[in-house]
Order: C-alpha cells, then sequence, then structure tokens
C-alpha cells in the first residue's frame, strides 16, 4: 500500500504552484474574473502549453495519458490560487463526456484540439428544476428524418458563453426509467436557436449560463455515443468530474488555512498574537482537521476512478459530501478568524468563500451525496 | 498510490483471516459486542485467553524487534491485522496499555537488560501495565504532578497518588511518572520508573464511574521503594519519556480505534435496520439515513487519513499533519454515533440492563456513558487542539 503520491507528481505539483503564483496571482485572477469571459486567450494557451488541458485524455488523442490522481494535484494547485475560467468545464466536462460517450471520429475532431487550446467545449446537463438525477434532464429532442429538434432550457452550464460547442443532455423517449432515452448531443455554439445567457454569480470566478434552445435542430452526427443511453456515460462524466472539483476544493481549503495561521500568528490583541488564544487556535486546529480529512477522501476517490473499482461512485460521493461541508466550515473560519479585515473586497479571503459556497452546490451538495451513499451502502 | 497488497501481505492478510476464523468463537464475539469499547471489568478473563491465542500465533506485537519478542514486521501488517479483526468483529487484547506505550517506550529508552525483561511478556499477557501518569491536580496540566520519589541509597521511595488508572487492579507493573527534583522547572524534575504494582506500600482503590462500573482505580503510594534499576531513560528525563509514551499511544491505538469505530458503526446500521420508527424501518427515516450515511462517511475518511500517516511511516518519513488528528476524530465521531444510537431507540434510550424492554439487553446505554470518557482519556480534546494548533500548525503558546 501507498497512500502518497510520487515523486513525479510532487514535480507536476511545485511547478504547478509555481506556474499559478507567477501567471495567476490574485491580481490576475481579480482582473479576470470581472472580464465576461472570464479567462484570458494568453493564460489559456500558457495552460495548454503545459499540457494541462488534454491532461488526463489518452495520447491517441495528443493527451498526456494521465489518471486522475495526477489530475488531483493540478486541481489542488488551480485551487489554491482560485484559478478562474472554463479548465472545469472543458476538460472535465464537456471534453470528458465526447471521451466517455464519443465515437471515434467525434473524439479524433475535438480533444487534440481542446488539449491544444484551440477549442473549448462545456455541458449542460442541469435545468431549471435543479434536479440532479437522471429525472432532471427534461429538455426534449424529436428525432424525424436523421435530424433532431432540440427545445427547452438549461441552467447552470458553465462557460457556455465562451465554449465553441455545449454537449447537450436531453430526453429522446420517456421510458420506464428515468435513465433511459437520455441522450447526448454536441451542438455547436452558433447552431440556430441556441441562445446563451451570462448570469451574474456570486462566485465571479466560475461563469454560470442559461442556454436556451428554441427549436434547436441538429443531425444524427451531433449524437454523442447511442442515442437513448447518455445516462451511463453522464453519470461516469459527473462523477469524474466531481472528484475534480473536490480536489480544486482542497486546494483552496489549504490556501484558506494557511493565510489564516499566517495571520494569526502576526496580528497582536491584548498584547500578545491572536493564535496564541485557545478561542483561535482550536478553530484553526478544526480547519485543519477539515482540510487534511478532506485530502484523505479526495485522493481515494482520485484512486478508485483510475482503478475503476466497484466502490468508485461510493468513493466519489463520500469525498463530495464530506468536502463540500468542511470546505465551507473552513472558508467561513477564515474570515471569522480574520476579523472585519476578512470582511472586505481587497482581501482575497472571499474569493475563496465564493467559491467554496458555489461549488458546495455543483454536482450535488452534501446532502445530496450522503444520500447516495445511503443508497450505496444499501441503508 | 496503490492500495494493493504485494503478494507477501496478501499471504499475511489469508493467514490472518483463516487463522480468526477458526480460533474466534461465535460466542465470544456476542459475548464481547462492547468490543466497539474499552474492555468492561467482567471480559478481562476472557480477553487475557484471546490475547494468549493471539500470541501463540504470532499475531502480537507485530512491529515489535524479534529479539525482544516482536515479529519484526512493518505497520502495513500491523494494519492489515486490525482491518481483518474488524471484519471479524474480533476483541482487542486486553493489555492495551502495555502493548501501545509502555513496551515501545521500553524498547526506545530501555537498557538492554530492561528491553530483555519486560517487552516479551507483555505481548504474552503475562504481565498486565497500567500508566500512573494523571494525578488529581494534574490532568492535562500532567507536568505539574506532585508524586514524590525521593532517593534513598540504592532506590527512590515514592509517595503520592495517581488517578484514572485503568487496570490497575489486575496489573502486575506501572508505567509511573513522578517528581525526583522539585527545585527545576516542572517539565525537569520527572523520572520514568518500571514500578512493581506488588511492592509493599502501593494501594489501589477501585473508582466507581457514572457508567456504574470500577473499570478505573486510584492508586496510593505510601513509602513505596523502587530500586534505581528500575529508572527507564535516565534521571529527571522522565517528561521526553513520557512524551514518547503519548507518541506512540496515539498511533498504536490509531489502529484499534479504527477497529473499534467500524464494529460500532456496522453494530449501529444493525441497529437502526431492526428498529422501527413512526411505524416504518429506522433506516428509511431521511434524517437518519443522512446521520447514518454521515457516520459511514466519517468512518472512512478516519481509516484514510490513517492510512496516509501509515503510508508516511513507511516511507520513514515523520508523521505529517493528519496523524495528529487521529485521537480527536476518533473521539467525536464515536460520541456522535453513541448518540445517535440513543436517538435510534427514542424512549427505550432510557431502558438499561434488566429490563425486558431494554435494547440489545442495555449493552448500548453503557457504551453511550462510557463514550463521554472519550474526549477526555488520554489527552483531552482541547489539549489535542492546543498540540494541533501549536505543533502542527505552528501558532504561538498561550
Amino acid at each position: 500500500m501507498n497512500f502518497g503520491f510520487s515523486d513525479e507528481q510532487e514535480l507536476l505539483r511545485s511547478t504547478a504552484r509555481k506556474f499559478c503564483e507567477n501567471e495567476c496571482p490574485s491580481e490576475v485572477v481579480r482582473t479576470l474574473m470581472e472580464m465576461p469571459e472570464g479567462m484570458s486567450p494568453e493564460l489559456w494557451a500558457k495552460l495548454a502549453e503545459q499540457g494541462w488541458l488534454g491532461l488526463i485524455y489518452p495520447e491517441a488523442y495528443d493527451g498526456m495519458g494521465l489518471g486522475f490522481v495526477d489530475l488531483t494535484v493540478l486541481m489542488e494547485e488551480m485551487g489554491r490560487a482560485v484559478v478562474p475560467g472554463p479548465y472545469l468545464s472543458t476538460v472535465l466536462l464537456g471534453g470528458l463526456a465526447i471521451l466517455e460517450a464519443g465515437n471515434e471520429d467525434q473524439k479524433k475532431a475535438w480533444l487534440p484540439r481542446i488539449g491544444s487550446g484551440e477549442a473549448r467545449v462545456t455541458l449542460a446537463w442541469m435545468e431549471p428544476s435543479a434536479m440532479l438525477g437522471p429525472g432532471g434532464i427534461s429538455l426534449a429532442a424529436s428525432g424525424h428524418g436523421g435530424r433532431f429538434t432540440l427545445s427547452g432550457t438549461k441552467l447552470f452550464v458553465q462557460d457556455a458563453h465562451t465554449a465553441d460547442a455545449i454537449v447537450v443532455a436531453a430526453r429522446t423517449a420517456s421510458g420506464q426509467a428515468a435513465s433511459e432515452g437520455v441522450t447526448l448531443f454536441l451542438v455547436p455554439r452558433d447552431a440556430a436557436g441556441l441562445e446563451v445567457k451570462l448570469l451574474p454569480t456570486m462566485d465571479q470566478t466560475r461563469k454560470l449560463c442559461e442556454v436556451t434552445l428554441r427549436d434547436a435542430v441538429v443531425g444524427s452526427e451531433a449524437v454523442l455515443g447511442e442515442a437513448g443511453k447518455g445516462w451511463d456515460p453522464l453519470g461516469r462524466v459527473l462523477d469524474r468530474a466531481t472528484v475534480a472539483l473536490c480536489a480544486e476544493m482542497c486546494g483552496g481549503a489549504q490556501k484558506v488555512l494557511d493565510m489564516t495561521v499566517e495571520y494569526a500568528k502576526i496580528r497582536h490583541a491584548f498584547g500578545r498574537p491572536i493564535g496564541s488564544y485557545q478561542g483561535v487556535k482550536h478553530r484553526a486546529a478544526d480547519m485543519l482537521v477539515d482540510v487534511e480529512n478532506s485530502k484523505s477522501i479526495t485522493y481515494y476517490a482520485a484512486w478508485a476512478m483510475d482503478e475503476g473499482v466497484a466502490e468508485g461512485p461510493l468513493a466519489v460521493s463520500m469525498a463530495k459530501a464530506y468536502v463540500s461541508d468542511a470546505c465551507r466550515r473552513v472558508s467561513a473560519a477564515g474570515i471569522q478568524l480574520h476579523g472585519g479585515i476578512g470582511f472586505t473586497w481587497e482581501h482575497d479571503l472571499h474569493l475563496y468563500f465564493k467559491r467554496a459556497k458555489g461549488s458546495e452546490f455543483t454536482f450535488g451538495d452534501a446532502t445530496h451525496h450522503r444520500e447516495r451513499v445511503a443508497q450505496l451502502i444499501n441503508l | 498510490m496503490d492500495f494493493t497488497l504485494t503478494p507477501e501481505q496478501t499471504a499475511f492478510r489469508d493467514r490472518v483471516r483463516s487463522w480468526l476464523k477458526q480460533n474466534l468463537p461465535e460466542e465470544w464475539v456476542r459475548r464481547l459486542r462492547a468490543g466497539s469499547d474499552v474492555p468492561r471489568p467482567e471480559a478481562y478473563d476472557l480477553l487475557r485467553q484471546w490475547q494468549r491465542k493471539m500470541y501463540e500465533a504470532g499475531l502480537v506485537g507485530l512491529t515489535w524487534p524479534r529479539e525482544y519478542g516482536g515479529q519484526g514486521l512493518t505497520f502495513m501488517e500491523e494494519m492489515i491485522l486490525h482491518e481483518e479483526m474488524a471484519l471479524t468483529k474480533a476483541p482487542l487484547v486486553l493489555n492495551v496499555l502495555a502493548i501501545g506505550m509502555a513496551g515501545p517506550t521500553i524498547i526506545a529508552y530501555g537498557t538492554e537488560e530492561q528491553k530483555r525483561r519486560y517487552p516479551a511478556r507483555m505481548l504474552s499477557c503475562e504481565e498486565i501495565w497500567c500508566q500512573g501518569y494523571s494525578e488529581p491536580n494534574a490532568g492535562s496540566d500532567l507536568a505539574s504532578l506532585q508524586t514524590r520519589a525521593v532517593r534513598h541509597g540504592e532506590h527512590y521511595v515514592v509517595n503520592g497518588q495517581k488517578v484514572w488508572t485503568s487496570l490497575a487492579h489486575v496489573a502486575d507493573w506501572m508505567m509511573l511518572l513522578a517528581r525526583t527534583d522539585p527545585d527545576v522547572p516542572k517539565h525537569k524534575g520527572i523520572t520514568y520508573f518500571l514500578l512493581d504494582m506488588k511492592s509493599p506500600g502501593v494501594a489501589v482503590k477501585p473508582l466507581k464511574q457514572f457508567t456504574g462500573d470500577a473499570e478505573f482505580n486510584e492508586v496510593y503510594f505510601d513509602n513505596v521503594r523502587v530500586h534505581e534499576s528500575q529508572v527507564l531513560g535516565g534521571l529527571n528525563n522522565g517528561w521526553a519519556v513520557g512524551l514518547t509514551t503519548l507518541m506512540y499511544e496515539r498511533l498504536a491505538l490509531g489502529f484499534g480505534l479504527q477497529v473499534r469505530l467500524r464494529i460500532a458503526l456496522d453494530g449501529l446500521v444493525e441497529l437502526a435496520r431492526q428498529t422501527k420508527k413512526n411505524g416504518g424501518m429506522a433506516t428509511q427515516d431521511p434524517v437518519l439515513r443522512q446521520k447514518l450515511a454521515q457516520l459511514w462517511i466519517d468512518t472512512e475518511v478516519f481509516k484514510y487519513t490513517g492510512a496516509r500517516a501509515v503510508t508516511r511511516l513507511l516511507k520513514g518519513e515523520m508523521p505529517g499533519p493528519e496523524a495528529s488528528t487521529g485521537k480527536m476524530l476518533w473521539a467525536e465521531g464515536h460520541q456522535r454515533l453513541q448518540e445517535l444510537a440513543m436517538e435510534i431507540q427514542g424512549p427505550y434510550s432510557q431502558l438499561m440492563k434488566g429490563s425486558e424492554w431494554a435494547v440489545a439487553e442495555g449493552l448500548w446505554q453503557h457504551t453511550f456513558l462510557r463514550s463521554r470518557a472519550n474526549s477526555i482519556e488520554g489527552g483531552t480534546t482541547e489539549i489535542q487542539r492546543n498540540i494541533i494548533g501549536e505543533r502542527v500548525l505552528g501558532l504561538p503558546k498561550g
């Protein structure tokens, strides 16, 4: 047994940390988050140069062919720097959907271009009902003569406004089980009848959109994988993206802890550092416990994804349930222990606090995942 | 990252698994369901036999050097053993304080003679050990202990009192911290002694806890003579030696705690499955489902955080931040688990052993009450937070 990272992974960590410190310090984060795009072409090109946009794609599609444990290292570092932009949506949602569900032609057409930074693809699955399971997919796609007409609204779609194409989960049939009859379509961003509206969000570093399809017509070549069988690959994509998100959350939480401990050492009150008071020290200790435990279960889930073990979905839900709660606690404690300065726009803490809050409700919150755990352990 | 076992480790696991299958009587598992918690006095004899059996099979003291009676294996085998014990709900050994604390400390600090004399007999359960640390006026502030040891020729004469001393009434030996120099700062005048509990002047008085059991004791010393050869780790060096013991305690108990938590959780899930709540199954109640799932997650998290700590040890690295959190997490997790057991039982949680209406013969009522001590014994949760804050995060002392 070895529940640690390899030398190569440690090297990736230090490279990623330096990269983020140099290329995406908080001034850059603040500039990018004010822009509608949330990302600059320059930074995106640099991420591509590192190979990180194709990190988890097989070498056959010009990717680095690495796994989720490797990705975890990178996501932690990007979370630490609260890097804005469409990494999660392009690499882990749109791209991964193509990898999991697409045919060879689709993978060859898109994955190398995603990896090189030329193309961005996102995934639209949640609707205004905010239901997470297959029952939430109700956007209608009716087929006729080798073409499909899509009508409906998708919500909380990450970075749809800057994507070249959107993977849309639609219902092509109402079978007996909700998981039957879900079809994934790769819809070009400029398809007629497709409208994207950027939504003002609490976390400005992650852009969310409303995507409306009004009788948008696509050919059968737009179908990703098998018609009606889209839920299985979609479920795998969401599980994998969830693990990546957990890793990003761990990185953010670690940074909040680091900032807080630093501050507690230098800030004096009543003649001594506030960190010497147990009221502060004990809360900081609780933060450490939350951060370390979050890492443990996230690393395990990443390993489970790479190995394809039967416990994989359980590991994912355990991780998201734990990390969602833990990161909320840590980011809130960070602000509390900083006092007034932590409540200012100038201090970076709010970037992490808002990211943690958004991430908490992305891919299901703790309550959702605890119920899934209950089901998976046959409670 | 790799959770697979080597062929040798797999062979070890298979050997442990089949040994447990053949040697763990069903009857014991039933009687020792309280294996989810510390041993109760009525189980001592059974547990002594159990440890003897495990010892004869070479399953006690896995990481101790062979020349001192151990098996010379790694923490990996220790972890495998505990995992298998959890799966079969096997009880822990009786001599936990010797094996978790006294033994490793003697191996680390003892003279060759001491190392040959004591550890092997701990493993075989021939000699039971207790820990003489806490005093009525020295709990969390252990270094202010007042029990005195005054030199008299080749001997030290000990006077004072210890308290909360588990197993003292059956113990043959005690890890004793006593003040040998009152004129220096409090941490610098303490010596670690290996005390024969049969020495004249040692009096053990059971202390009845709020569970009704007397698993702890008060121990009084009235002019007890201890030979100078019984000093461990040098005169006035007891604080450093004692801290080593506590470090081993956290490390070794970590494995045991994980087993206990897993066994208790399985018991709790079983309880929930058998309990009706508002006319339906307790496991179908959405709020209870949330709480049960959270405990399941916390138990798994505890396991994986432990696995990260073991990985560091196996690589020969120092324990990282993840290692410091175990005791505290376990205490809080186990208390929450026991609270949930009460919640599932509802009004029945009030009924104790002796009532035909009591759930599981009142077992949960006992473990629930006992769990309140978890966040006090072996370093309070407040002290654990101080340790994490100061030694891991580097925050200044108060």
